[in-house]
């Protein structure tokens, strides 16, 4: 493992050194599953990004030939054009999955990413500065935590509107405070490192030693934790499409899509739930794999 | 010249609530370091020595104001250290510097060897151009015997001894005047101890540094220091030059710490008698009363219940209200 | 007949970066009530020679040799047999005790398990006999302090306890890896002096493996000194420190410090420790040695001379010895 170099190397070059991520980017792409996972990513992105283009109807036409008769005509069909069939209403279910897919991303991307920047600097600043401050910092995360966050974000929803934007700001305010936790957690058992020791000897200031030794050293949970946490926010998501408190037509997420093709099935209109579900079990699976595939990665330690 | 620390009564203590108590309970004390003094001149190291839980490692982060302190730590006869704000406290801070005991883990696992070594200058010396702070790394590693191509290397893919090599090329980067070492070859094959205690000695010739050598035993010590304290429940129990601690130790706990180490020599160590201590280092929330060390002392009377000895003396501190040679009773 | 005979055992563990010859080619022996040091820094092989003969080897390591206990092989007599063997007649100890121990359950009922399980007593005269071994290893108030947890008791006072459930069923052969590492100095004095004395009492032959010169001098009859996996020297324990006749032996001996000598002084062994995922051929301290020639990138055999004396070097012993 230790790759020590002889003292006597003549040449004088120097050399380039093995890093920590290099060795996790090698056990990562060594781990079938976790693979896979990425390959599944790659290609639900793919469809979100550019699956568009690919659509012969947009997400809002109405198509006035299979109107009332969706179960009949509104099947897959590549020949109509909706590769997915339609919705009870006559509308593109390609179209509307690609949009739905690309909804449901941004959700769960932009609440991992609220989770990493607060949650990150929330949960270092309050474990390595400690204390008191410590203290009241992770009572109030106590406090946030009780509060039942789908009742107010459900408020929040029926106050001020349904809008994409509320959404996403729901899902920020709830997402940060598990992080912080499990970052200040960590940061605890790093502080006593004796490198973070070392620093603070030669008198380096407390923030640039948070961002120095602690953070790039929480990095591998952070990411882990962020990458398990994006499908929970796409579930929370849909969870709040699926009771009919989530994103506005004509915008629709991929629950807002399950929700309706589950209302729909006893019509006999399979392929409204199973595409959807399709798209989003893919999506859910793809980010569960990497997640484990990186906590090995990052982790060697159990293996 | 003047001395370069004079450190008066130091003492370190730590409230300790236990899980259970009540807000409003006080918390008891744990003295951790109970009033140690001792001066450093330019140039020597102070030996310190102690079995863990003596409070060696906590007297070391008390002179420089890692856990909070009383007493004096006087630097170069003018500046008191213990009531400095950390920022006051940070153009001191270059001066003494630090190495540890783990020398893997005192490396930042994330950043590379020329990072780490230059940090104490970005810290210290913002005014220098990235040039000038790479070519004091690349002299810094050479002088510690490291090849400066190895620069953008990462911590765990050098030896101990190497990664010791590091973290001394850290703590010197910035020139300070002393050293602090908190047991830096304890974790260190005995092949490899010798070559960083040598290098140690060799830079201290080189660079007039000062050192303080914590050691959790007499053995390493004596290559290194000009004077040796032997710490016991955070008091010092003597304190002497190294010939004079050797050759004559008077406290009880020197010659029984002297008694316990190995002796290469099959005949020796088979010959030598061992002063036995008895039961286990007294917990330091409840230390006894008068001497610390008479729970456990061949030697103790009465009166060592009674009277704290006393810590005076010139050159030779014994404190030990019945000092003396080994007696041939004391030994098994 | 020895009562254990090790022969030519490697030890090679599959890492993720090759194959990592940990011991290579080792062979020893030790009769019943011997003492025997196995002497090494990191790296050099010694615990896993001990984990390989005790069938405890991480799952990724393979064996190859063979290892006899009293003329029967047990180098890949799977888990059953092992685990019959280990409890009654071999023991092993080692750096951590609290490895070993379990933090929730009271020593009485551990060392009592051991008893019951392994000799049929019943549970009343197991802990009258854990009582009996706990005085053995000088635990004062024995009776009493049976009933505590492991982390009630002090770093030495549980190596005891270990050192007492150890030698519970009378062990032919006891292993202590490193039993005094973690310990004080004074500590370890008195831990090495009771190892003395129960070998003594109870004549088991003991293996002990450390880095410490020092501690194998006051303890061990036979030493073998190992490097990078290999065997670089085996004597008696006087002739050895007396005069060592292998280059790794002699720069061990000067390196350590030394109390009792006022001018004694260390001397470094230059370059690093063995990197054993890339070990060089030949002879594993040919990079570190001030002797070193071509013909070291070919491992010496182990030569006998002196009758009871071995050494793996291609120097002459006037050489080397000088």
């Amino acid at each position: 493992m230790v790759a020590t170099t002889e003292n006597n190397v003549a040449t004088a070059q120097v050399t380039k050194g093995r890093s920590p991520w290099a060795d996790a980017r090698r056990r990562f792409f060594r781990n079938k599953a976790a693979v896979f996972g990425l390959l599944l990513l790659v290609i639900v992105t793919l469809f979100a990004l550019f699956g568009g283009f690919l659509a012969q109807w947009s997400n809002e036409e109405l198509d006035y030939n299979v109107m009332g008769q969706v179960a009949e005509l509104g099947g897959p069909s590549i020949a109509s054009g909706h590769y997915f069939g339609t919705d009870d209403l006559g509308r593109d279910l390609f179209a509307r999955t690609v949009q739905g897919t690309q909804i449901s991303l941004a959700v769960g991307v932009v609440g991992a990413l609220i989770a990493i920047v607060v949650g990150t600097l929330y949960g270092a600043t309050a474990g390595y500065v400690g204390g008191r401050v410590d203290g009241i910092m992770m009572r109030l995360v106590d406090i946030l935590m009780a509060i039942p966050y789908m009742f107010v974000l459900i408020l929040l929803l029926v106050m001020y509107g349904r809008s994409i934007t509320m959404l996403f700001v729901g899902v920020g305010l709830i997402s940060w405070m598990d992080m912080s936790r499990i970052v200040r957690g960590q940061t605890l058992s790093l502080k006593g490192r004796e490198y973070v020791e070392a620093a603070r000897a030669t008198g380096v200031s407390a923030p640039v030693i948070i961002l120095r030794h602690i953070v790039p050293n929480l990095a591998g949970v952070i990411i882990v934790y962020a990458t398990l946490l994006v499908p929970l926010m796409i579930l929370t998501e849909s969870f709040i499409s699926f009771l009919g408190l989530g994103v506005q037509e004509p915008l629709t997420s991929l629950g807002a899509l399950i929700a309706e093709g589950a209302g729909t099935i006893s019509y006999g209109t399979v392929w409204q739930l199973a595409f959807p579900l399709l798209f989003f079990v893919l999506t859910l699976f793809g980010f569960f794999f990497v997640g484990d595939g990186l906590r090995d990665a990052l982790d060697p330690k159990d293996r | 010249m003047s001395t370069l620390l004079s450190v008066r009564d130091l003492r370190v203590t730590f409230p300790i609530t236990r899980a259970g108590d009540m807000p409003w309970t006080a918390p008891r004390p744990l003295r951790a370091v109970n009033g140690v003094s001792f001066d450093l001149e330019p140039g020597q190291t102070l030996g310190v020595v102690g079995e863990s839980g003596c409070g060696k490692s906590t007297m070391a982060r008390g002179l420089i104001n890692m856990v909070p302190a009383t007493g004096q730590v006087l630097w170069e006869g003018k500046t008191d250290l213990i009531p400095l704000s950390p920022r006051a406290m940070k153009p001191y801070r270059a001066q003494i510097q630090m190495i540890f005991q783990d020398p893997l883990a005192s490396l930042n696992p994330r950043m590379t060897v020329g990072r780490i070594i230059a940090e104490p200058l970005l810290t210290h010396r913002p005014d220098l151009s990235a040039e000038d702070r790479r070519k004091r790394v690349d002299a810094m590693m050479e002088r510690v015997g490291l090849l400066p191509q190895m620069i953008n290397r990462y911590p765990h893919e050098f030896s101990g001894g190497q990664c010791q090599r590091i973290g001394i090329a850290r703590a010197l980067v910035v020139e300070p005047k002393l050293l602090i070492c908190d047991e830096p070859v304890s974790a260190l094959d005995v092949s490899i101890q010798a070559q960083v205690v040598d290098l140690l000695k060799e830079l201290q010739r080189d660079l007039g540094l000062a050192m303080i050598f914590i050691a959790h035993d007499l053995s390493v010590v004596k290559n290194i220091s000009h004077d040796v304290m032997v710490l016991y429940l955070g008091r010092v129990m003597e304190k002497a030059p190294r010939r004079t601690l050797y050759a004559d130790p008077q406290h009880p706990y020197t010659q029984a710490l002297l008694s316990a180490v190995p002796v290469p020599d099959p005949v020796i160590e088979r010959a030598k008698g061992i002063i036995p201590l008895d039961g286990d280092m007294p917990s330091p929330m409840a230390p006894p009363s008068g001497c610390v060390f008479r729970t456990r002392c061949p030697r103790a009377q009465a009166d060592c219940a009674q009277i704290v000895p006393s810590v005076q003396g010139g050159d030779h501190v014994v404190a030990c209200l019945h000092p003396g040679p080994v007696q041939e009773a004391e030994t098994v | 007949m020895a009562l254990l005979e090790i022969d030519n055992l490697s030890v090679t563990f599959d890492g993720e970066d090759g194959p990592v010859h940990a011991v290579n080619d080792l062979s020893l022996s030790i009769d019943r009530g011997q003492t025997l040091g196995i002497v090494g820094e990191s790296g050099s092989g010694k615990s896993q020679t001990a984990f390989a003969v005790m069938g405890l080897l991480a799952p990724n390591g393979r064996t190859s040799g063979s290892v006899r206990f009293d003329g029967q092989e047990i180098l890949g007599i799977g888990h059953k047999g092992m685990n019959q063997l280990r409890a009654r007649r071999i023991a092993m100890i080692f750096q951590d005790p609290m490895t070993s121990l379990n933090p929730y359950m009271r020593i009485s009922d551990q060392m009592a398990e051991v008893l019951t399980l392994h000799k049929g007593m019943s549970k009343r005269d197991a802990v009258a006999e854990s009582v009996r071994m706990l005085d053995a290893v000088r635990i004062p108030a024995a009776s009493e302090r049976i009933r505590l947890y492991p982390h009630e008791f002090s770093g030495g006072m549980r190596q005891r306890v270990m050192i007492a459930m150890s030698l519970l069923c009378r062990p032919d052969l006891l292993i202590a890896d490193e039993p005094t590492t973690a310990l004080d100095v004074t500590v370890q004095a008195q831990i090495m002096e009771l190892l003395n004395d129960l070998q003594r009492e109870f004549g088991m032959a003991t293996v002990l493996i450390t880095h410490d010169l020092g501690v194998v001098a006051g303890f061990c009859e036979r030493v073998v000194v190992m490097y990078g996996g290999r065997v670089m020297e085996k004597a008696p324990v006087d002739p050895l420190f007396a005069q060592p006749t292998h280059p790794y032996t002699r720069g061990l001996l000067g390196a350590v410090p030394r109390v009792d000598d006022e001018d004694a002084i260390m001397t470094a062994i230059p370059g690093n420790p063995p990197n054993m995922a890339g070990a060089p051929e030949g002879c594993p301290f040919r990079p570190r040695c001030a002797y070193a020639a071509l013909d070291c990138s070919v491992m010496p055999p182990l030569v006998s001379f002196d009758g009871d004396r071995a050494r793996a070097c291609h120097r002459p012993i006037a050489e080397v010895a000088a």
